[in-house]
């Protein structure tokens, strides 16, 4: 993946040292979350890096793409580590978290299976903070150019020449 | 005198938008030598402009203004604040249809007596008929350049064609071929050749397919009789004692507010702007609004039934290769009321990029059951679906003076019901729709919810009694001689087809008629 600006890269020294665990997918530690390879991480100002593993596992299983990294998810919601968002997503994500407690988890992310933390998520469904973070995620994670190739999708073709000598008629199997 | 003109200059004819009906119009007078001033509320795009990005180009050329919406329409649940998907630019939506360029079928023109009493519609027939119309859609399709109309071949046929054409051949429909679009077939004419680059709704950058917006308006430019001012909103139309229009104020790039004399004024505004243009004009004389004495400016509004079916297959599509629009099938359009329904609708593939689908496939839904059919993106095929709606007094475009633009004008609340017709023709059409995909294969079917309204339509009708419409067969108003309206709005009934080869037929009527008033002295 193309390295965006706040999607850092870190040595996998760098990361552990300093770092905990949240969930299965995700390590924390102080300004930032990764993943537990250190193939991506993400560094936060504003939000409580728990709170940002806790939305990037929320946006996953909103959208779940099994062959799209948690990086694009990332990406998609780092937008929300600003001053002017920090208390919205840090309510929603309590909020997200007491309904897991609530249903017995030990948090959202402590939900092992995904059904478990979609019924969860069902519950508040029609919560603005809920709808913000699905509605952002609509262009967030489906307009990064990076995430097209991984559905197939060709983007510009203009450039190329278009398709008309590059397969707008190639299928063979009708 | 040549243009640009000055602005106390009454001579002028003010056209009032500048897509299929006001963009061809200004073109036509010009050509006529009449002297036009064309205020345009958007800027100018040109194919190097435009952009191969969905979003990016949405931001670039999409009328963007707030916009209010109520009713049981889908729209206004998944898109309350664009009922519209059209075009604030130069060229109107000229710059971003697919570039269908269907006639109406010649019963098109009696719905009224064709289809008979239809509770809660309020059908009548055009003033007008087939047989009047067949040599203006023969000058249309030839300043298109339509493919499949005088001898211009059809377009190839891309992926999504393949598929499509597979599948109405195996259900036993007869009358499917890749369109009559107005979008270069062959390298013989002036245009480029379209290169199958998929992106038509975007502007096409080759200039392949028609747009007002760099064919009419820089052929009227030439002339020297037509001025074009982009970045121009015109706020009101003004008039004098006699009630005949004088003029029109407008906010200038700046936001500086202008005055331009007129000796007509045309409004071509598409079916939101320009119905909120005569009621935003009340005076003392006319306290309803301009032309509104029968009370019908703002109602009748039409969006046709639309839906749309993607279907995923085992193998790779790759619908978003070539033509966006790239085939039809007619069998459904016949009216033929054992089917549930009167009137009938087209059958025209379609296809969106990864984040268009993403955003239109299923507005609001999440989960796996949504992202499944995402992943299978690459092996989608899609149709949209097009027929005739019902046309109902109460769904209707109203000022909403809760809301201001950005001039602190009242913007528009659209009001739309689905008509039950529209319903049963709608689900008619998605089960057809997908019947077409299972017939090759199909694993998934989706019946798609509507987009914002592309085809925007009625809200100032076409009557020949005054008293049941805004405008006559001329698209003169009833209520003022020197006040036409020449867009999509003038629609009696919307017909099954999609709708700008009509509107640029009519306005190509329309200026030979104003040429001939004006000749006469009439006007």
């Amino acid at each position: 993946m193309k390295k965006e600006k706040s999607v850092v890269s870190m040595t996998r020294r760098q990361l552990l040292s300093g770092s905990a665990a949240l969930g299965a997918a995700f390590v924390v530690g102080a300004g930032f979350v990764a993943s537990p390879t250190a193939s991506w991480a993400l560094e936060v100002q504003h939000l409580k890096p728990e709170t940002m593993a806790t939305l990037i596992q929320m946006a996953r299983d909103i959208y779940p793409h099994d062959h799209v990294g948690d990086e694009f998810y990332a990406a998609a919601v780092k937008g929300y580590d600003s001053a002017d968002s920090k208390d919205t997503v840090e309510a929603g994500i309590a909020a997200l978290n007491a309904a897991a407690v609530g249903k017995g988890h030990s948090s959202y992310v402590g939900a092992g299976w995904e059904r478990d933390r979609v019924d969860i998520l069902r519950g508040m469904e029609d919560s603005p903070f809920f709808q913000t973070v699905r509605g952002g995620l609509v262009t967030g994670l489906y307009n990064q150019k990076a995430v097209w190739p991984l559905f197939g999708y060709e983007g510009e073709s203009f450039s190329k020449g278009g398709y008309i000598d590059r397969g707008f008629n190639d299928i063979n199997w009708i | 005198m040549a243009a640009p003109f000055d602005k106390n200059d009454d001579s002028v004819v003010v056209v009032i938008g500048t897509g299929a009906g006001g963009g061809v119009l200004s073109n036509e007078l010009a050509q006529k030598g009449v002297s036009v001033v064309a205020l345009e509320a958007g800027g100018r795009h040109t194919p190097q402009d435009f952009i191969n990005d969905e979003w990016d180009s949405f931001g670039q050329l999409a009328w963007l203004d707030p916009r209010t919406t109520s009713g049981d329409w889908r729209v206004a649940k998944d898109f309350s604040g664009l009922p519209a998907w059209i075009v604030k630019s130069v060229g109107g939506t000229t710059q971003h249809w697919a570039g269908a360029s269907l006639r109406f079928q010649d019963h098109e023109w009696k719905a009224a007596t064709t289809y008979g009493n239809v509770q809660g519609a309020s059908l009548l027939d055009w003033p007008i008929d087939a047989a009047e119309m067949d040599p203006w859609y023969t000058k249309a399709e030839d300043k298109l350049h339509v493919t499949r109309t005088g001898n211009r071949p059809g377009l190839p046929g891309n992926n999504n064609y393949k598929v499509f054409e597979a599948g109405a051949k195996s259900l036993g429909y007869k009358d499917v071929h890749t369109g009559r679009m107005a979008i270069s077939s062959s390298d013989n004419t002036d245009r480029t050749m379209c290169q199958q680059t998929g992106f038509c709704f975007q502007g096409c950058k080759w200039g392949a397919k028609w747009s007002a917006g760099y064919h009419d308006i820089e052929e009227g430019e030439a002339t020297g009789n037509l001025e074009v001012r982009p970045e121009s909103h015109v706020a009101r139309i003004l008039h004098n004692d006699e009630g005949k229009v004088t003029g029109v104020e407008y906010f200038d790039k700046d936001g500086n507010l202008q005055m331009q004399k007129a000796r007509v004024v045309c409004v071509a505004g598409n079916s939101f702007e320009s119905p909120r243009l005569l009621l935003n004009s009340a005076s003392s004389m006319f306290p309803d609004g301009l032309a509104n004495s029968s009370g019908q400016v703002g109602r009748n509004y039409m969006r046709h039934m639309t839906g749309s079916v993607y279907a995923v297959f085992d193998k790779p599509v790759k619908m978003w290769r070539g033509t966006t629009m790239a085939g039809i099938i007619t069998d459904e359009s016949r009216h033929d009321p054992s089917r549930g329904f009167v009137g009938g609708y087209e059958m025209e593939t379609l296809a969106l990029g990864l984040p268009f689908m993403a955003a239109f496939l299923d507005p609001g839904a999440w989960g796996r059951e949504f992202t499944t059919a995402l992943d299978m993106y690459e092996n989608m095929a899609g149709m949209w679906l097009v027929g005739e709606d019902m046309p109902q007094e109460t769904n209707r475009v109203t000022l909403n003076n809760d809301v201001k633009d950005k001039y602190g004008l009242p913007v528009v609340n659209v009001h739309f019901d689905d008509h039950p017709n529209d319903i049963a023709m709608r689900n008619h059409a998605y089960q057809q729709g997908q019947a077409v995909y299972d017939a090759v294969g199909a694993t998934r079917t989706f019946p798609t919810p509507p987009y914002p309204s592309t085809h925007n339509l009625g809200t100032n009708r076409m009557s020949e009694n005054p008293r049941d419409g805004v405008v006559n067969k001329w698209g003169r108003t009833h209520d003022i001689p020197n006040l036409y309206v020449s867009d999509g709005s003038v629609f009696t009934t919307g017909a099954a087809e999609n709708p700008t080869l009509t509107i640029v037929a009519l306005a190509i009527r329309q200026a030979d008629h104003l040429a001939s008033e004006m000749a006469a002295g009439n006007l």
